[in-house]
């Protein structure tokens, strides 16, 4: 099973509820861990940001009145403090050096687009996970199955840049089901460009989810209540679609909770292959402009997000789940 | 009590592990009349649960039947050790067993429903059960199996097999399943297959019993008689290992 | 219900040794081979190939696959095949060592925290959850580029994130095996807490720590390769995997090898650590 390693009382509710609270405590601990974590990550790598910024052969004096503007003049005690101020009046970290916006409404402006993309590919995953996963347990040990169970082993080691350049070789280039990159216009049209983008992402977590979900299916469909029910007459597929894909979808969900980080990231790079204008491209036009403001922002909101998802997460599977919710 | 034609007839059952064969049910033989109660009795892993799956029509996976023949003139549901683990716990009871009937009996969504509600009723399962959708983890172990047994029941089965009902259950609560299952079956008139180790239990319920041990019936006969003066040593192995039940010699 | 134990077909008597082992886990002789396929390659590639693998010949660009150029030449005219093998040099080098480090130092973290529980194991899981909070591309992206592309980079990247991994898988090992009795005996007659450490807990926690080693070589070599085609990694002309994906991407719709053939490699050195860590897993569970 994959359950967090929290142990849900059966008996009071009020046990339940007070989990709820350490799970949001918890993460509010991590949010703030998270935003010393985003002030630190410039710091802690060598080199000067400043030199950084100014490149190589900058004059002394432009250094010195760009650490300035960065704040970098101060002691770093101070450096935090403003950090934590602006944090908490501007909502974000600070004014981007080339654009002058703050990261805010930078990063608020490529949001959607990475929020749209991220959505698809998580309903994506799940629903192949799902389908694949299925026939291979339903199949189990035959040569479908065999197959299901090489594709992880095999998909593991694809860099998912690169299982994008394919699928745009395929389906854009030879087939022209998609367009080669960019976004279309409207609704239509921007689906219709996500979505081999959302594939490319979803592909990336695939393997992990069938791997773990064929062994959930094989656990539940040996279980005595899925004997009760066939013992009972009720014909295989309502079982199978009525019962045991709703028991493997729930720990599907509590794992792709666990991996929405790895799905973010994978994402940023997404973006990049496609050429999508979202938050992964303002992260590299920001790392090769050196705006440290805006890269931090990202490093922020993404990580904020993840902490937040996989709290929703956690709740919603909570909320789903009767075996948690104890005697009334 | 003795009918000519048996309801079910297990000629020389064996069962065997897939991936290397090992034998975990050997060449077993009992009959099952009309209306009468069977008990299986021995220690675990003695194949008894296996050989209710089988008649079932239902074995686990990696088991598979190597020999023999089971011949059976009615349909059979069967009531599991793990009340909770018998049930789909994302999916509230009511439902569950509405479901059961709905496919078993082939009435309408409506009257399916109300059909598993006056089953719940003659289990004795509070009203409370009926308005909410409660789930088997809102209920206690003897609530679900009541359910479970509901759900046999919707079945409308000619053979009950029980493998061992109550044994995941309170003290408390075992013998008030016992006696339900009991009065259901003067009712109805099913026939039954008790797999059981608990020996006053077996006594209190099976007219015939099979004494298991490593897959083989090392003893059958009538339960009273076979109690009263076990032949096998193993059956008076087990005999010796519980505490002497008065009642065993005096009653019905 | 009593799960059905199915005893495993009797053990070949007499033969107990490595290579003997090594047969019957067929995952882990296939990735052996596969792998030692590949470093064979990248130890023999100045005996086999004639080309400079940084050596550029204009007149010979974009050249399909031949006798002469096994799998063609890049836009620089460069043989592929040379620079693909010297690529896997320069590649599972990098993987290698930037794996020591965070694997000894999340081994020891995990070990510690399990152990001893408590606050310092409060400490480094709000820590782990942390850094897990981070998506991992964002932050190899990030302190890769902040401290200078190269390889430098890389190994800095890996030691800041490469541990949280090994530190929650033997964390949870170790902690299961503290509430066993064996290890409670072992307390009670007074043995320190670093021996029982070392010489209890470490044994047990190793090989699970190694079959994740596995996985997570692959992980990092495809990061590694990130990190070459987003251009924050191996700087060119060090042949490397990621960068000449990269660099074959203008031509995907002539020359489409260029970009296809290091995935594949890629792809090939992934699988045969996943038989490799697969086949180590069932090794260790038989016994």
């Amino acid at each position: 099973m994959i359950r967090s390693g929290r142990t849900l009382t059966k008996s009071a509710g009020t046990a339940s509820y007070r989990w709820l609270a350490t799970a949001v405590l918890r993460a509010a601990a991590v949010i703030l861990l998270v935003m010393t974590a985003v002030f630190f990550l410039i710091r802690i790598v060598p080199g000067d940001p400043a030199k950084m910024i100014l490149g190589e052969y900058s004059t002394p004096e432009a250094i010195a009145r760009m650490r300035h503007t960065l704040g970098l003049d101060l002691p770093l005690w101070e450096q935090f403090v403003r950090f934590v101020k602006t944090l908490f009046t501007q909502g974000d970290t600070g004014n981007s050096i080339i654009a002058g916006t703050s990261t805010r409404e930078l990063i608020a402006e490529r949001a959607p687009v990475t929020l749209l993309l991220i959505g698809m590919a998580c309903i994506a995953a799940i629903v192949i996970a799902l389908l694949l996963a299925t026939l291979a347990a339903t199949q189990k040990d035959k040569l479908l199955d065999h197959l299901i169970r090489i594709f992880p082993t095999v998909t593991l080691g694809m860099p998912i840049f690169w299982v994008g350049l394919l699928l745009i070789l395929v389906f854009s280039v030879r087939l022209r089901w998609f367009p080669v990159g960019g976004i279309g216009e409207g609704w239509a049209g921007t689906l219709h460009s996500l979505a081999l983008p959302a594939i490319t992402v979803a592909f990336s977590q695939i393997p992990t989810l069938i791997r773990s979900l064929r062994v959930q299916m094989l656990e539940v469909l040996e279980s005595d209540f899925v004997v009760t029910l066939k013992a009972a007459g009720i014909p295989g597929r309502v079982i199978l679609f009525k019962h045991v894909v709703r028991n493997a979808a729930l720990p599907t969900l509590m794992l792709l909770g666990v991996n929405i980080s790895y799905l973010i990231g994978g994402t940023l790079v997404v973006e990049q292959v496609f050429g999508i204008k979202g938050i992964g491209s303002l992260l590299f036009t920001s790392i090769s402009n050196r705006d440290f403001p805006v890269i931090q922002g990202i490093a922020l909101y993404c990580a904020i997000g993840v902490v937040i998802v996989s709290l929703l997460i956690e709740i919603l599977s909570w909320w789903l789940d009767p075996r948690t919710k104890g005697t009334s | 009590m003795m009918s000519i034609q048996p309801l079910l007839e297990v000629e020389g059952l064996s069962l065997a592990a897939k991936p290397g064969g090992k034998i975990l049910v050997d060449t077993i033989s009992f009959t099952l009349n009309k209306g009468e109660t069977l008990g299986l009795v021995g220690e675990s892993g003695s194949g008894k649960s296996l050989t209710l799956r089988a008649v079932l029509g239902l074995l686990p996976r990696g088991v598979e039947k190597v020999g023999g023949a089971i011949q059976s003139g009615a349909s059979s549901a069967m009531v599991f050790q793990d009340p909770r683990g018998a049930l789909d716990p994302l999916c509230p009871v009511v439902k569950q067993l509405t479901e059961v009937v709905y496919y078993r009996q082939k009435l309408s969504r409506k009257a399916s429903r109300a059909a598993a509600l006056e089953l719940l009723d003659r289990l004795g399962l509070p009203d409370s059960l009926k308005h909410t959708d409660r789930y088997p983890s809102q209920l206690s172990g003897g609530q679900c199996q009541r359910v479970v047994i509901a759900m046999a029941l919707a079945c409308k089965p000619g053979i009950l097999l029980c493998d061992e009902p109550t044994t995941a259950l309170d003290v408390t609560v075992q013998r008030q399943i016992i006696e339900t299952i009991s009065a259901l079956q003067k009712e109805l008139g099913f026939a039954m297959v008790f797999v059981t180790h608990n020996l006053a239990i077996a006594a209190a319920m099976c007219s015939k019993l099979c004494v298991m041990k490593e897959g083989r019936i090392v003893e059958q006969g009538e339960a009273r008689a076979l109690l009263q003066n076990p032949q096998d040593p193993y059956t008076q192995m087990l005999m010796n290992s519980v505490l002497p039940v008065p009642e065993l010699e005096g009653s019905v | 219900m009593k799960p059905i134990t199915i005893d495993s077909p009797t053990p070949r008597n007499g033969k107990t040794g490595a290579l003997s082992r090594l047969w019957r886990t067929p995952s882990l002789l296939a990735g052996s081979i596969m792998l030692a396929v590949l470093v064979l390659l990248a130890v023999l590639i100045p005996l086999i190939s004639p080309y400079d693998p940084t050596k550029q010949d204009l007149s010979a660009f974009l050249q399909p696959p031949s006798a002469e150029h096994w799998l063609g030449t890049d836009q620089l005219g460069r043989d592929l095949f040379t620079r693909l093998i010297y690529a896997a040099r320069t590649d599972l080098t990098i993987m290698v060592l930037a794996e020591i480090i965070p694997f000894c130092v999340g081994v020891f973290l995990g070990m510690i925290a399990g152990y001893y529980g408590k606050w310092l194991d409060t400490v480094i899981s709000l820590i782990t959850d942390t850094f897990i909070a981070f998506p991992f591309y964002l932050i190899v992206i990030i302190v890769a580029f902040a401290s200078g592309a190269g390889q430098r980079g890389i190994y800095i990247t890996f030691i800041l994130v490469g541990w949280i991994v090994f530190a929650r898988v033997t964390r949870g090992l170790t902690a299961s095996f503290r509430r066993q009795e064996w290890v409670a005996s072992a307390r009670t007659l007074g043995l320190p807490g670093v021996r029982i450490m070392l010489r209890h807990i470490l044994p047990n926690v190793l090989p699970q720590a190694i079959v994740v080693l596995m996985t997570d070589m692959v992980g990092l070599l495809v990061a590694i390769v990130t990190l070459g085609y987003l251009g924050i990694g191996i700087t060119p002309p060090t042949p490397d995997w990621g960068t000449m994906i990269f660099d074959g991407q203008p031509f995907i719709t002539t020359a489409w090898w260029l970009s296809a053939v290091p995935g594949f490699a890629v792809v090939y050195t992934g699988i045969a650590l996943s038989l490799v860590g697969d086949g180590l897993a069932d090794l260790w569970r038989k016994k």
